[in-house]
């Protein structure tokens, strides 16, 4: 059972990542990154992380992608690309040699910590999932307890961020001396 | 990887999974895909009689008794007529769209609690020897699993104006997704001070929480009291926005937009878009008997006929009038309030909806700690009461000088628009 989950969901990931890369049409690509993120909610399931697997599909599929499409038809950019021209020089070579890079990198990852035929892991990490505990209250004590003071900046980040934006967009109206592009029209 | 899967915390999926496991689990979808479909029907029906009294004049009369036939009349019509694919649409997208507006709504009311005792079995029923809840699934995500949902659901309204290669219906949807994505927050914050008065995510447990012995006896122990109100008169506003219904229809505004997002579907896929919209308000209905009214709980006035256990269906006679009466507000408040301006919209969900539920959920927090650590109940209630008003007054100014600077700027920049004027 849980190897036939396993195979569906690695087969839709791996369909929706080359979809992704290989759509020329922005929404299309969007999609595809909505169907892998859906296959990675599904491996949640199946290592009873429920919480994380909803909050994947609440947060990247339901926000963040939403957000990507948003972008994409406020600028009309909808049509496929032109794609024989460069925009950046070298991005292409470069691009391929980091990839290469990443591969190497996770396949010695595999390879040094995995019994590759049994697909048994080696090192042992499983200390968070010990005890009887949903896993959301197994999560909430880890990040509300030991990692309180991250959660803290973290938000602390957020909340700058988002003060940035508001007088990133104040400021840029008032030098123009244009209409401001105030955030109460969209 | 121990290799099994937990699918659910009803008690008949725990142990082996047989032949009569699978069976009743499949009857149990299978009854409540049938009664969201009739549901529907009935729903479209019920909304147009109503209302047309409400208006004066009869509603649908002529299908069927008292018209009830009329929604199927117009199934069978929009099933025949021409199925047009724009020819500067993106065809997949396009027939792909209607789909993922409908699907979501199904899979939402899959964590209903439909009926069972709550009063002496915590909403447990014995069929054929197994132990199992009256709904399709008690998922450990619960509530969360809505919330999903209704995020996916946008997909089906944004793809579908996107696809149609036209203008108006993008318009539409991309006011359409802005509109949901908004107020998702507040429905969030709402269904958060649920979770932390149930004390779990679990639709269940919440309906076994409220089935509770209440106050002064006649009492229930809802969570619309519990909860004080406010995050109910907020998820009731978010939702009707989340379900693009009146007064937040701006989506399918027809002075503005044609006919929103899907003005370039005809036939059996606009009838899937209207299927949704209504199968959404049942299940959004539905949520908010769940988790506000108490969902199936309440007496059990004849518990046995016959030596015929009964309680079970005193659940399901409750469910349906607390989702009955939830329906008839939604069509009465179409009826009767006009449609919001885009900007009010915008305005009621950043600036009223979500701080409100924030504000409350922060309150419900003080008051839960401040029971743990045995504090003063009403000292907690004064300060956080008073730390609430704090916090208004500063947003109320915010915003108001908000406005005044936009105001200011629109003025200096309505100025030198006119060059003459300027070298003047």
């Amino acid at each position: 059972m849980a190897e036939a989950v396993f195979a569906v969901a690695a087969v839709l990931m791996l369909a929706g990542a080359i979809g992704v890369v290989a759509s020329r049409n922005p929404v299309h690509a969007a999609l595809f990154l909505v169907q892998t993120l859906v296959g990675v909610a599904l491996l949640f399931i199946l290592n009873d992380a429920h919480f994380l697997a909803a909050v994947q599909v609440v947060v990247y599929a339901g926000a963040i992608v939403i957000l990507f499409l948003f972008v994409i038809m406020l600028l009309g950019v909808d049509k496929a690309e032109e794609l024989r021209v460069e925009p950046i020089f070298g991005q292409r070579p470069l691009a391929a040699v980091i990839g290469a890079a990443l591969a190497a990198v996770l396949g010695t990852v595999i390879l040094t910590t995995a019994d590759v035929l049994s697909g048994i892991r080696r090192s042992g990490g499983e200390r968070a999932l010990d005890g009887e505990a949903t896993d959301i209250e197994r999560m909430g004590r880890v990040l509300f307890g030991e990692f309180a003071f991250a959660v803290e900046i973290t938000a602390a980040l957020l909340t700058i961020a988002v003060v940035g934006a508001v007088v990133l967009t104040r400021r840029a109206a008032r030098s123009d001396g244009a209409a401001p592009a105030g955030p109460g029209s969209g | 990887m121990t290799g099994h899967l937990v699918l659910a915390a009803d008690p008949m999926l725990a142990g082996d999974i047989g032949l009569v496991e699978v069976l009743l689990t499949l009857a149990k979808v299978v009854v409540a895909f049938a009664f969201l479909l009739v549901a529907v029907m009935l729903m479209i029906w019920f909304e147009r009689k109503l209302l047309g009294g409400m208006h004066q004049r009869f509603g649908p009369t002529i299908a069927g008794p008292f018209g009830v036939l009329q929604t199927m009349a117009d199934g069978i019509k929009l099933f025949f007529k021409e199925d047009l694919v724009p020819d500067r649409s993106d065809r997949f997208v396009f027939k792909l769209a209607p789909y993922l507006s409908l699907i979501p709504a199904f899979l939402a009311f899959a964590i209903v609690p439909l009926g069972g005792d709550f009063n002496s079995r915590a909403g447990e029923v014995e069929w054929w020897g197994r132990i199992t809840y009256l709904q399709v699934a008690d998922p450990p995500v619960g509530i969360l699993l809505f919330l999903a949902m209704s995020s996916v659901a946008v997909y089906g309204v944004m793809l579908a104006g996107w696809s149609s290669g036209s203008k108006y219906p993008l318009l539409g949807s991309v006011r359409a997704s802005a509109q949901m994505v908004s107020y998702e927050a507040a429905l969030g914050l709402a269904v958060a001070s649920i979770v932390l008065v149930t004390g779990g995510l679990s639709t269940h447990d919440m309906v076994v929480a409220q089935a509770a012995e209440g106050y002064f006896g006649i009492i229930p122990r809802w969570n619309i009291i519990v909860t004080g109100l406010v995050p109910f008169i907020v998820f009731a506003i978010a939702g009707t926005a989340e379900l693009n219904r009146p007064p937040f229809d701006l989506v399918e505004a027809e002075q503005e937009l044609v006919g929103g997002f899907h003005t370039e579907y005809s036939s059996i896929r606009f009838a899937l878009f209207f299927l949704a919209e209504f199968m959404n308000t049942i299940t959004m209905s539905a949520i908010i008997v769940t988790l506000f009214l108490g969902g199936p709980s309440g007496p059990a006035l004849v518990s046995e006929i016959g030596g015929f256990g009964l309680a079970w269906a005193w659940g399901v006679v409750w469910f349906f009038i607390k989702l009955f009466v939830l329906l008839f507000c939604f069509v009465w408040m179409r009826a009767t309030l006009p449609r919001f301006r885009y900007d009010q919209l915008m305005d009621l969900g950043w600036k009223a909806l979500i701080p409100v539920a924030l504000g409350w959920f922060l309150f419900l927090t003080a008051l839960e700690v401040g029971r743990e650590r045995g504090w003063n109940e009403a000292a907690v209630t004064v300060v956080s009461l008073l730390v609430f008003a704090g916090a208004a007054l500063l947003l109320v100014r915010a915003v108001r000088s908000g406005r005044r600077a936009r105001d200011r700027e629109a003025a200096r920049a309505d100025e030198p628009s006119d060059p003459v004027e300027e070298r003047a």
